[in-house]
């Protein structure tokens, strides 16, 4: 009927939305990288006895008031939580439970001596804890605005203090920083974050706006200032995209109808914010460079096959007969019995070799090409000097030593070979005038197993 | 809940107290596992993620018949716990990152489903919390001509399931728990253990949830267990008192909320916190109040001790020397304790005083003896086998002389000749 209105009010609760997602992942980082993730799902919870409190006492029902009753008793819980991990053996886990669960049965208890009452109506405070978006107003946007700005710059005044207390609280008790007040300012912060969004989200949903992005940006980068830089763009998107697929007209009117589930039920925004938080942890677990799951199973199958290869040339090399550079040709049998390959595999890396000239490759015959000769050298370089390192310095016997130098013969730097053969050289355990060479093997290699 | 709980006859209350009895033992059994091996929260999130497992065995059978609804919400429940362990393993993300996320976004999920597909059923989000104790008793069944609560059927299968797997599991849970190596080592799979667990776990947050609602379910799976391990050192006794817990907060919980007109499952979290916090004031083993008293008996004792062996020194270094008693107060420390402390030497006969000035009795020179003789010995072994300066030795053999016993001061003895003195040139008493 009035379009241009539910427009508007749409706009609003996104902006409501956005803005307290990009809040809430920003203080939530730090919570998370304290190891406090659930400290805002306690808090959520530990936030009904104060509203109901402030409703039964001063029979308002306004924000700001409910906000400041919510505060008091999840400060108050805090107090709780660290007085029980700090006095019993309780921990810190079995405390905010503790908490949790008694803070919210007594907020369950005011409830129903509210219902008792005869001018008990408890519809706000129903969706104050379950959330109702759509009734934000633009009071409530002006709250959470400077809630974030406030937050934002009181991080930004102390971003040395917080980013030492993250990484190596330790470190900064030792400079004299007072961690205990840095984390309790920390959780107060969290507190703050809570409570304002409690009514848009409701308990348990708030929890997750506060870990999910932090969460998620932990993926992306190793550097704290980019962390919640992307923590609060992903808090910020998915409020956006929670209230998107809350909003059916909006996305049908942009094109996006398939979004909405095809039915015309109307869906609360908050649950959908918190699944859009999700699903953008989910991408950045499989996709993110470096850190994603992909990224890691791509790199560790680079490396498997390295390594494949690396044991491949060097069978090879210790098969061929001396002298040998001028590089025979050797039977792909005896190679199949002396790695213990079957044929497959070791056809499909004799491939892979070839396809990198590293060998060249007649039926049932191989040899080395200059190239595969020069990287085979460098490799068996690198197993016999270790093991003669293993041997020498470590006094490990002549059994095991072939095992580990399997294992690292793939990661050795030009310059620990260097270093370790001066070593050898020093020791007279290898003569002084080779260098760079390869070293006989400290063990039998027995190229004829059988 | 606009029944009026003061027309419930004494009967009904009996029979609401039984099954929050029978509810609350449930929890208490397997919550103590939880607390202990430090997942209490895991109770918190299951207790929230069965919801999607709730909703999904709705839309699958059609019905809120119990079976298919327990098998959601079940599944649900050890999804919960499977996801936050490969979270855990393989997105790397912190144990509790991994189960806040996880546990939310399962949440989130039941809500939005049941929003999108059982839009017919009227569902009340405050139910979840709060649970409908009051309301079972008015769906009952007819068993062997008995009308019982339907609810019945729930609560007591799987009370007796949770006792079955405890006994028959006691081992497997007790070393999991506490030296999961050495379990792993006698062959005993911590992943199966942890999985049957973690399925007690949500069976059971199934079955209370409906009938206490989520927040007492997280209560009773934690606060009676945490506030059983304040009391008690031993496993089976920790099972054994948080059982008793359970029963005594449904008792005194339905009571309670009978009685004012309030919600039973609030009351009884509430009554929980409070013996928790009871616990943690008065037990005997660890409680604020006992250990304060221990610290204090403790300082009493040390203050005692230094006092004699001053005398005895005094004495030694000149045998017609006295101190003074002002003295001797301001060299221990002076204070409340020290004036105590005298107090209580001069009255079991330890020490006298005569015109303002003090000396040994027989009793007190010879427990004096003792402790100078474990200070020196200690000096010397202080010297002799760590080769600290002699300067170095005197502060920690001052410290330790309090709480070394008799078999240890014997080996450190038997290291000296005869008649050896300490690092100082002094004898050392018999």
């Amino acid at each position: 009927m009035y379009p241009l209105i539910a427009t508007s009010l749409v706009w609003k609760v996104m902006l409501g939305a956005s803005l307290l997602g990009a809040a809430a992942g920003f203080v939530g980082t730090f919570a998370v990288l304290r190891g406090r993730s659930l400290v805002g799902d306690m808090l959520a919870h530990a936030a009904l006895p104060g509203i109901a409190a402030v409703f039964i006492l001063f029979g308002t029902r306004d924000f700001l008031s409910l906000s400041v009753g919510a505060l008091v008793s999840g400060l108050l819980a805090i107090v709780c939580v660290a007085a029980i991990s700090r006095y019993t053996r309780t921990s810190e886990d079995a405390a905010l439970g503790i908490v949790l669960s008694t803070f919210f049965g007594a907020g369950i208890v005011l409830l129903t001596v509210l219902q008792s009452n005869p001018q008990g109506d408890k519809a706000g405070l129903s969706s104050f804890l379950f959330g109702e978006i759509a009734g934000l107003r633009s009071r409530d946007i002006a709250v959470i605005s400077i809630t974030a700005v406030v937050l934002l710059l009181l991080v930004l005044a102390m971003y040395k203090e917080l980013k030492l207390l993250s990484f190596d609280t330790g470190f900064a008790g030792a400079q004299g920083w007072p961690t205990f007040g840095l984390d309790v300012s920390i959780m107060a912060a969290v507190a703050v974050v809570t409570i304002v969004g409690l009514p848009i989200c409701g308990v348990v949903l708030m929890a997750a706006m506060l870990i999910t992005p932090a969460a998620a940006a932990r993926y992306w980068t190793n550097s704290l200032g980019v962390l919640l830089a992307i923590a609060a763009l992903v808090g910020g998107l998915s409020g956006v995209g929670g209230c998107l697929l809350a909003a059916p007209g909006l996305l049908q009117a942009a094109g996006f109808g398939w979004l909405s589930f095809g039915s015309g039920t109307a869906l609360p925004p908050g649950p959908l914010i918190v699944l859009s938080g999700a699903v953008l942890l989910i991408v950045s677990l499989l996709f993110a460079p470096e850190r994603g799951i992909l990224a890691r199973l791509w790199s560790a199958r680079d490396f498997r096959r390295r390594a494949a290869q690396d044991h491949l040339l060097r069978a090879i090399y210790e098969l061929t007969p001396a002298p040998e550079n001028s590089c025979p040709w050797i039977d792909t049998n005896s190679l199949e019995k002396y790695g213990h390959w079957n044929s497959t595999a070791l056809d499909a890396q004799l491939r892979l070799a070839v396809r990198q000239r590293l060998i060249d490759w007649r039926e049932t015959r191989v040899r080395f090409t200059p190239k595969g000769y020069d990287t085979a050298v460098h490799l068996v370089r690198a197993h016999r000097l270790w093991e003669l390192y293993l041997l020498e310095d470590l006094d490990r016997s002549p059994e095991q030593v072939h095992h580990d130098a399997d294992a690292i013969e793939h990661l050795l730097p030009a310059e620990v070979l260097e270093h370790l053969e001066a070593q050898l050289k020093l020791q007279g355990k290898l003569p002084a005038e080779t260098v760079g060479t390869v070293p006989p093997s400290p063990h039998s290699i027995k190229p004829n197993e059988e | 809940m606009t029944i009026a709980i003061n027309n419930l006859l004494s009967a009904d209350m009996l029979l609401v107290m039984l099954i929050a009895m029978l509810v609350n033992i449930s929890c208490a059994l397997v919550g103590s596992f939880l607390v202990l091996r430090r997942m209490s929260m895991m109770g918190d999130a299951i207790s929230h993620a069965i919801l999607p497992g709730l909703v999904i065995g709705f839309l699958f059978s059609g019905t809120l018949n119990i079976l298919p609804l327990f098998a959601g919400a079940v599944a649900a429940g050890v999804a919960t716990t499977f996801l936050t362990q490969t979270l855990n393993q393989y997105g790397r993300l912190s144990p509790d990152a991994s189960l806040g996320v996880v546990f939310t976004s399962l949440f989130a999920l039941g809500v939005v489903l049941l929003k999108l597909f059982v839009s017919e059923f009227h569902f009340d989000t405050a139910c979840v919390y709060e649970g409908s104790l009051l309301l079972l008793i008015f769906h009952t069944v007819d068993i062997a001509g008995v009308e019982v609560p339907r609810q019945f059927l729930v609560a007591v299968p799987v009370l007796l399931l949770n006792i079955a797997a405890l006994i028959v599991l006691w081992k497997e849970f007790k070393l999991t728990t506490f030296d999961s190596s050495l379990a792993s080592a006698m062959g005993i799979s911590a992943p199966l253990v942890h999985y049957t667990l973690m399925t007690l776990v949500a069976l059971t947050a199934v079955a209370s949830f409906q009938v206490v609602g989520s927040i007492l379910t997280i209560a009773m799976l934690i606060v009676p267990a945490a506030a059983a391990h304040l009391c008690v050192e031993r496993l089976h006794r920790l099972v054994a008192l948080a059982c008793v817990f359970s029963i005594v907060i449904a008792i005194v919980g339905t009571m309670v909320a009978v009685r004012y007109d309030v919600s039973p499952s609030g009351t009884m979290a509430v009554l929980a916190g409070v013996l928790y916090t009871l616990a943690a004031v008065f037990s005997p083993t660890g409680g604020v109040v006992a250990r304060a008293w221990f610290n204090h008996q403790t300082a009493l004792r040390i203050v005692r001790e230094d006092i004699l062996a001053m005398l005895y020194r005094v004495e030694e270094h000149d045998p017609n020397q006295r101190l003074a008693k002002a003295n001797a107060i301001e060299a221990v420390g002076g204070g409340r304790n020290a004036k105590l402390a005298l107090g209580q030497l001069m009255r079991s006969g330890d020490v006298i005083e005569a015109q303002g000035e003090l000396a040994l009795a027989d009793g007190g020179r010879k427990q004096a003896s003792t402790l100078v003789r474990t200070h020196r010995l200690w000096e010397a072994y202080l010297v002799d086998e760590l080769g600290l300066p002699l300067d170095h030795v005197h502060e920690p053999a001052h410290r330790v002389e309090h709480f070394l016993g008799e078999e240890l001061r014997e080996q450190l003895a038997e290291r000296l000749p005869e008649g050896a003195e300490d690092p100082h040139g002094r004898e050392i008493p018999e």
